[in-house]
């Protein structure tokens, strides 16, 4: 049986965050999140592929989505499924109303940045891709990008 | 919880904090531009010895601290590095331009700085 069909008669679980698009808020997406799935008594290895993956979608958002500005807002979604032997599914939904991507596709080459001037190595979108088991980018220029990101836990 | 810094002789070892991400890089850049300008600092050490958490943020800064430490012919070291940073490192490269040792003791007593 498919992990998914046997989590339909399990549990489901939502949360919705918004956040400044500052710095100090990266640390704060990672802490929500890893509360969030704590329920599902995640590996430390689980623990820090989300909180990688998570804290390179934010710094996106804060660094290319809004350029810098402060005062932009940044919606970070969560959803879990889990059976009651707490393996599950983590959703994430991160979107951002900020310029957005011209060539998603190019942006998700490793290595490939628009900032290397800021010291920027590229990696970001390859990492998601590492550490979570599935990626999703969906970006219109001059209106924002969202990321969709899956992983399965347990 | 600023990261602190300290310097032995011509070396500048950087304590980071529990995490280094993009917030963090950012002050620890601008500290040590300051302290290479003033104080002649010739390498980088980053002592990861509290650190649990880096992401490509973290890469940027070390990556871009040796492009500017090797035009003096200065080097980076990090010390202390857990396996989830090792594992960081390892897929993006940074094994090629970082010298890691286990701590700082044993830097010195190889007599790289």
């Amino acid at each position: 049986m498919q992990l998914e069909e046997k989590l339909l008669t399990g549990c489901d679980n939502e949360c919705e965050v918004r956040f400044k698009s500052r710095s100090e808020n990266e640390s704060f997406a990672r802490i929500a999140v890893i509360g969030f799935m704590s329920v599902l008594n995640p590996t430390l290895e689980e623990v820090s592929d989300v909180k990688t993956a998570v804290s390179e979608a934010v710094t996106n958002c804060i660094i290319h989505g809004y350029e810098g500005d402060e005062n932009g807002i940044i919606r970070m979604k969560m959803k879990l499924l889990y059976s009651q032997n707490s393996s599950g599914i983590l959703e994430l939904e991160i979107s951002d109303d900020g310029i957005g991507i011209e060539n998603v596709s190019m942006a998700m080459e490793p290595m490939y940045t628009t900032k290397p001037d800021e010291e920027r190595s590229g990696m970001g979108f390859a990492f998601m891709e590492a550490f979570m088991d599935e990626l999703r980018v969906v970006s219109v220029p001059m209106m924002g990008t969202r990321v969709y990101m899956k992983k399965i836990i347990g | 919880m600023n990261s602190r810094y300290s310097v032995y002789r011509d070396s500048l070892v950087v304590h980071l904090d529990k995490e280094l991400d993009h917030h963090q890089a950012e002050i620890i850049r601008n500290d040590t531009k300051e302290y290479i300008e003033y104080c002649q600092i010739k390498n980088i050490i980053f002592d990861f010895c509290n650190t649990t958490f880096m992401d490509s943020s973290g890469i940027g800064l070390i990556m871009g601290r040796y492009k500017v430490l090797s035009e003096t012919g200065g080097r980076v070291y990090a010390v202390e590095v857990n396996e989830s940073v090792k594992r960081i490192f390892r897929m993006s490269g940074l094994f090629k331009i970082v010298e890691v040792f286990d701590n700082l003791d044993e830097l010195i007593c190889m007599q790289r700085i």
